[in-house]
């Protein structure tokens, strides 16, 4: 892999740090009127998900991380790996539960999911935005009732706990934003 | 067709109105104390032999000879203006165009508006207080607060910045976090660097401006160093707002340790892998002549402006920031 110095650190460039593939959120100049020139940057640790500030020297260079990031179509778990698909060669990956991560419970077949691979294995599955999924189990609430107050919580089949309007029924199927966790809408079937 | 080239200012109208007002304001002050407007060139055939200031070269072709010279932009008006000082010019202040290469972010744009001014018969802390009554009259902010740069160290890092060796300031930056560059470093001072930096300038200076002297004798830059304390040099810096304001020093008026300190500088340029500078002889002859007894201080307009507006960038008070040259 090339290496990068800290003038060539844009937010998305993956570079090797401490052993491990990291992402480059931010970076910020400092720099004493007389004196040495540092850069203050922000990363997220791409195998734990720890996003981090460190302190580099201006001009120290670091290893490139073969990172890349592609759209594979979820099919199913097979209760240890969590296998996707490319949709246009056919050909299969899967992911471990390290992988996976939290993200296991947005995981609806067929979506498309972003994986990303470091030296070609699978490090993060990111689902789409929106997921939708059935309720299996909610308190039945009252009819009539419209979104405002507060709601309740439901379970969906996956075992994603979401808060919903009280109006919201087991069985419905509901929209909800994966970066969040938030209900967005019921969709008709 | 031009469309989407950005040829608007960076900043507004309105804040280059203020920018215009608050440049008036500096003249009158100093038309007051009847410290007189120079305006030196910016270009010069020699550049700072500082290992941390990258200058811009240029070359001039002159119509009256065949060899082409390189010439520098000025890092800041410094020496020319020691050359005026050694002329016998009295006071002297300058509003000018300073050129720093390899600077550029949220507070640096590489050319930027300094205030250089100095005062005859005044040392570093008279030259302070003086900086100090321009500040309330641009910011309209409370007088400053004034520590050491060891007192800053103890205070925020128990630690005395003047007697820790490498091997304790190593383990100090690695406990603030900043094992990446504590772990190789071999420089005492960009270790004092980046935790001042880093560490003591986001805590200081919030409510009001301070200021910072008597640094150590190895950043004395172009500043004597304090007979009574030899670890020091009577060098100060202003902050206030996160943002480092002013340098000054209690000028080194000594020909010969300036050289020194030149040759010293590249030295340290070559260690490091960076080409030497040629030393600015005139400069160097103009303190031989006699630099008289003064202090000066060089003062970043454009921060100053920020902090008058209560901008966070710097590109938010410039005509044409770096990204719209």
């Amino acid at each position: 892999m090339a290496n990068f110095s800290t003038n060539e650190f844009k937010a998305g460039l993956k570079i090797m740090l401490d052993g491990e593939p990291c992402n480059i959120l931010e970076n910020e100049y400092v720099k004493p009127g007389k004196g040495q020139a540092f850069n203050r940057v922000k990363i997220r640790k791409l195998i734990s998900g720890k996003v981090l500030e460190k302190t580099f020297k201006s001009g120290d260079t670091f290893e490139g991380a073969d990172v890349l990031d592609t759209t594979l179509a979820y099919l199913y778990n097979d209760g240890e790996f969590w296998h996707f698909m490319n949709n246009e060669t056919f050909e299969q990956i899967a992911a471990d539960a390290k992988a996976v991560g939290e993200n296991v419970k947005w995981l609806v077949e067929n979506d498309d999911c972003t994986i990303t691979l470091w030296n070609g294995n699978p490090i993060s599955v990111t689902p789409p935005n929106f997921v939708e999924l059935e309720i299996t189990e909610t308190d039945p609430g009252l009819k009539g009732d419209t979104a405002g107050t507060g709601g309740k919580p439901a379970t969906l089949t996956t075992g994603a706990v979401v808060r919903v309007p009280l109006f919201v029924q087991i069985g419905e199927v509901i929209k909800v934003d994966t970066r969040t966790g938030d209900y967005v809408s019921r969709v008709q079937k | 067709m031009s469309h989407a080239v950005a040829w608007q200012p960076s900043a507004s109208l309105e804040v280059l109105k203020k920018r215009s007002f608050i440049l008036r304001q500096i003249r009158e002050f100093f038309f007051q104390r009847q410290v007189m407007e120079v305006d030196t060139q910016a270009l010069s055939a020699a550049t700072v032999t500082d290992q941390h200031l990258a200058g811009f070269a240029t070359r001039f072709n002159n119509p009256l000879s065949p060899q082409v010279q390189t010439l520098y932009l000025q890092t800041s008006p410094e020496y020319a203006m020691k050359r005026l000082l050694a002329a016998g010019s009295g006071c002297i202040y300058q509003l000018a165009k300073a050129f720093r290469n390899e600077e550029a972010g949220r507070h640096h744009n590489p050319e930027f508006t300094m205030l250089e001014w100095y005062r005859l018969g005044f040392d570093d802390h008279q030259l302070m207080a003086e900086l100090d009554q321009l500040m309330q009259l641009l910011v309209g902010c409370e007088a400053a607060d004034k520590m050491t740069y060891q007192q800053a160290f103890l205070q925020h890092l128990q630690c005395d910045p003047l007697t820790a060796d490498l091997m304790a300031l190593r383990q100090l930056a690695s406990a603030q976090g900043f094992e990446d560059i504590a772990a190789n470093e071999q420089d005492r001072d960009t270790l004092l660097q980046l935790l001042f930096s880093c560490v003591i300038e986001p805590l200081i200076g919030q409510q009001r401006p301070v200021f910072v002297y008597n640094f150590p004798a190895s950043q004395a830059a172009l500043a004597r160093i304090d007979e009574g304390d030899p670890r020091v040099a009577r060098r100060f810096e202003l902050y206030f707002g996160g943002l480092e304001l002013a340098n000054g020093f209690y000028e080194l008026s000594d020909p010969t340790e300036q050289r020194q300190r030149f040759e010293a500088d590249n030295a340290k340029r070559r260690l490091v892998g960076l080409a030497e500078q040629r030393l600015d002889e005139r400069f160097l002859a103009a303190l031989e002549h006699g630099l008289p007894e003064c202090a000066g201080v060089a003062v970043g307009i454009d921060r100053v402006i920020m902090l008058a507006l209560k901008a966070s960038r710097i590109d938010q008070v410039l005509p044409f920031a770096i990204d719209r040259a």
